[in-house]
């Protein structure tokens, strides 16, 4: 018992200390990066990817710790915690996803939740594939895809110009490393956490979000306007509606809000693109 | 039930999903209209996702909302992602000891 306990404590420590130092690492890299980017332009577009890439990798190494509690405290093995988050690469679906693996649910149920909680991504794919430059072949366009989520699509689309393949290979590259080693370290430590903390943690990924949104309303009023529409429909389905599944639920205040949006407010070329 | 089985779904579709419209779709879209509603889908989902959720994330309303405002705060002042979302979950943590 005693030993137990001893050994329990020693891999809580290890896997804080090394979240903690690849937290530090990945922050010096950020700052180093941020620093010379003033004096020299990043040629390698990998680099430059990968550089774009360490917020979203620090984001996701905290958010997938998360995600990593919630597969083990589901009855998931760690190794199958990890290969979920290599394969998917979502935070929404998979925290459904592992919902229903537990729940033991049909497998149709779990095509139709991944397919409406995911199905944003298709959206964003579109908007993305208008701002892939020349040497995007479709083999490429295959392995890219695979990358495609909230917060990669969020700063690969407010960049200036096109993108290029390696550029976003750097970014998906660094953001998948932050996604599988966060779970890893969540499942193999999660459970040893304190409550409050593990609790704390649960809102990462939504202050990830606000950080996303709120900049670009900030500059443009006819955006604040879709995210205050998009929002309040969210919370009328939530509490006026609440027999309807929230993956839905966020796909019609969405698209509703962006309909709205489009039709009084029409974007001009380039402008408005925050 | 297999375990293996309900991956695969999972991953499959959430591949199918990202890659059939950004392989297939080799045109520039000219409607301005559907390329304004691109422009805002990212946002509106985003924002839908967010709210009311965020306020159910961390099991208590108080912390939550503390949570959320510091988010907010930090955000509109251009800080970056990484620190939007720590503050956030420090502030969670921190009036988690209050309430």
């Amino acid at each position: 018992m005693q030993s137990d306990k001893k050994s329990d404590c020693a891999i809580c420590t290890q896997s804080l200390c090394g979240v903690a130092l690849i937290a530090i690492f990945l922050e010096i890299c950020y700052y180093y990066v941020y620093i010379m980017k003033g004096t020299m332009p990043l040629k390698s577009q990998f680099l430059k990817g990968m550089s774009h890439g360490i917020p979203i990798a620090l984001g996701y190494l905290s958010v997938s710790f998360g995600f990593g509690i919630l597969a083990v405290k589901s009855g998931l093995s760690i190794m199958a915690a990890v290969i979920i988050s290599a394969a998917n690469l979502t935070s929404a679906g998979q925290a459904a996803g592992v919902t229903i693996i537990a729940a033991g649910g049909a497998y149709i149920e779990m095509a139709l939740t991944q397919l409406t909680i995911n199905l944003r991504y298709a959206l964003m794919a579109l908007s993305l594939s208008q701002k892939l430059d020349k040497s995007f072949t479709p083999g490429k366009r295959l392995i890219a895809s695979y990358g495609i989520t909230d917060e990669i699509f969020a700063v690969a689309y407010s960049q200036p110009g096109k993108l290029s393949p390696t550029y976003m290979y750097g970014m998906i590259l660094i953001s998948f490393l932050g996604w599988t080693i966060g779970t890893f370290l969540g499942a193999a430590a999660g459970q040893l956490l304190p409550k409050a903390l593990t609790d704390a943690m649960g809102i990462l990924l939504y202050g990830m979000f606000i950080a996303i949104i709120i900049p670009p309303s900030r500059k443009s009023k006819n955006v604040l306007t879709v995210v205050v529409i998009a929002a309040v429909i969210s919370i009328l389905f939530k509490y006026l509606l609440p027999s309807v599944s929230s993956g839905f639920a966020v796909i019609i205040s969405a698209a509703a809000a962006s309909l709205i949006g489009a039709a009084l407010f029409p974007v001009d070329d380039e402008e408005e693109k925050a | 039930m297999s375990l293996v089985i309900y991956i695969i779904i999972m991953a499959g579709v959430t591949y199918l999903i990202r890659m059939i419209p950004f392989t297939l779709f080799r045109r520039e879209i000219k409607s301005r209209f559907f390329k304004s509603f691109l422009c805002y889908i990212p946002y509106a989902v985003l924002s839908a996702m967010t709210i009311p959720a965020i306020f159910y994330c961390t099991g208590n309303f108080y912390t939550a909302a503390a949570g959320t405002a510091a988010a907010v705060v930090l955000a509109y002042f251009g800080f970056p992602l990484i620190v939007v979302a720590l503050a956030a979950s420090g502030t969670a943590l921190l009036t988690g000891l209050i309430f």
